[in-house]
């Protein structure tokens, strides 16, 4: 779930209509729109606070089978949302966990991680060593 | 008392019009996109999220355009549209040890572990007006050529985890599971406030004000006599808890900046002599907020430590009571509206005590 909710709608509408046409999922309930505040903790570690809200959208799709998929992710994007929870729901097909897994949700793994390393990687080119001057404690 | 007005409808029709006709500029300029003001105008758009309270890129940059770049406006205008949704829950407290750090600076440890990166930063800029900026086809700039993995970013624990080691800083209160958080937008604040709604007040206060009452701190009014341990800026996931589910997921990623504060120490009764924290936290990378942020927190904490109060950043309720720029600029503005009738039972006032000859001072009052 944490994957989907990063996922490109183009990463999800391109499965969907290649391997999953015929999903036949349908809204448990209405795409919703709504908020979640967000919480942070004095100093870092200790009692939570209320830091601010942030937008969030939700949606609850159901199979034919039975099988219940969920999405809440940050932002607006229903469409987004809906896709997430109809490959939630798919996932939770034994026969179709696998093409899921392969086709979904890897290839977005694997672009999160080179996302991540790319920018890791930049912003290493500005590690700085800062060292002070006269303080003596290099002599021997 | 304020007396409403009828009539000026279509003035103000007009009005709006012509602010919407202002708000276009001249037609030979391209239209600016909300994409645009997102990426290129990031800072403006980290600032409004922080002070409207409400997390999402797309909203705040929409509003700035709409504000014409009036950033209390857009704030505004965001606090606005967060009334108009419903409020699903509340998410898990954001773990800011396990950021993606995009920067993290500390001027008490040079040899911090997980070192120190400046990432994007004005700081040790010339503040010089780049002329190359002017011209739309200037070379893109090229972000720095990648480093050796070796100089990834390891893990980074928190300054004041350091220094809390050899107990030489005051560790927070350890959260207690279950009790209840203070949410000053669904209970007014109350005085003494607790912290917990003294740092959201703070968190979604004007950072003008907070700056001021920061660097009031500095100047003397109620020294603090600051160290900044840590500020990192990153990336942090969002975990919210879903009762049809029984489990929390993870929903999303959001940008933040956190600010440690290491502060006076104190002591003294049979307890050791500890460094004191303040803390800060914003949406976005608002660096200035949450130094700010941190600084007044501590401030704010003068009556815990037994602190004399020297300053306005020391008085919860000053402070609380005039940091949110909605509520400050609704009551200043609002004076610009018609006070005829207001106006007119002064003026009647007025006339009616030169024709009663004096007593000019005590009508004053």
């Amino acid at each position: 779930m944490g994957l989907l909710a990063r996922a490109l709608a183009s990463e999800l509408t391109g499965p969907l209509t290649r391997r999953f046409a015929d999903h036949g999922a349908k809204d448990l309930k209405p795409v919703e729109t709504g908020l979640v505040m967000l919480r942070g903790r004095a100093g870092g570690d200790g009692a939570p606070f209320n830091l601010g809200e942030a937008t969030v959208t939700r949606a609850i799709v159901e199979l034919p089978g039975g099988e219940r998929g969920y999405a809440h992710i940050l932002g607006r994007d229903a469409e987004l949302a809906r896709l997430a929870a109809i490959f939630d729901a798919l996932w939770q097909k034994p026969d179709q966990r696998r093409t899921v897994e392969t086709c979904v949700l890897e290839p977005i793994a694997s672009r999160l991680e080179a996302a991540r390393a790319r920018r890791s990687a930049e912003i290493a080119a500005t590690r700085v060593d800062f060292f002070t001057l006269k303080r003596g404690e290099d002599e021997p | 008392m304020y007396v409403a007005v009828k009539g000026g409808e279509r003035a103000i029709r007009n009005a709006h019009a012509l602010l919407a006709d202002r708000r276009r500029g001249n037609r030979d300029t391209p239209e600016l996109t909300t994409a645009q003001i997102d990426e290129q105008l990031a800072l403006a758009v980290d600032r409004v999220m922080s002070e409207g309270s409400l997390y999402d890129r797309g909203i705040a940059a929409l509003a700035i355009k709409q504000a014409r770049g009036d950033l209390i406006e857009a704030i505004f205008l965001v606090r606005a549209y967060r009334t108009t949704l419903p409020r699903f829950g509340f998410a898990e407290p954001i773990d800011t040890a396990a950021m993606t750090l995009s920067r993290r600076v500390s001027a008490t440890y040079k040899d911090l572990p997980g070192g120190q990166v400046l990432g994007p930063t004005f700081d040790y800029s010339h503040r010089l007006i780049d002329f190359g900026l002017e011209t739309e086809d200037a070379p893109a700039p090229t972000a720095p050529a990648a480093t050796a993995a070796s100089d990834a970013q390891g893990p980074s624990p928190r300054v004041t985890d350091l220094i809390a080691r050899d107990d030489l800083i005051e560790r927070e209160l350890a959260p207690r599971p279950g009790a209840p958080v203070s949410d000053i937008t669904r209970d007014a604040l109350a005085f003494p406030a607790a912290r917990d709604a003294r740092l959201q007040n703070l968190a979604r206060g004007d950072e003008g004000f907070l700056l001021s009452l920061a660097y009031s701190t500095q100047r003397g009014y109620g020294r603090t006599h600051p160290f900044v341990g840590e500020i990192r800026f990153g990336e942090a996931a969002v975990e919210m808890f879903i009762d049809d589910l029984g489990f929390a997921v993870s929903i999303g990623d959001i940008a933040l900046t956190e600010c440690q504060m290491v502060n006076q120490f104190t002591g003294g009764d049979g307890r050791p002599a500890r460094f004191t924290r303040g803390y800060g936290l914003a949406f976005g990378q608002s660096e200035r907020k949450a130094m700010s942020m941190a600084l007044v927190d501590r401030a704010l904490r003068a009556d815990e430590f037994g602190e004399e109060h020297k300053g306005p950043a020391q008085d919860e309720e000053f402070v609380l009571s005039h940091s949110d720029n909605v509520q400050a600029t609704g009551f200043v503005e609002h004076l610009k509206l018609p006070h005829y009738v207001d106006f007119q039972a002064e003026l009647a006032l007025l006339r009616q005590l030169r024709r009663d000859g004096g007593a000019v001072a005590e009508a004053a009052e």
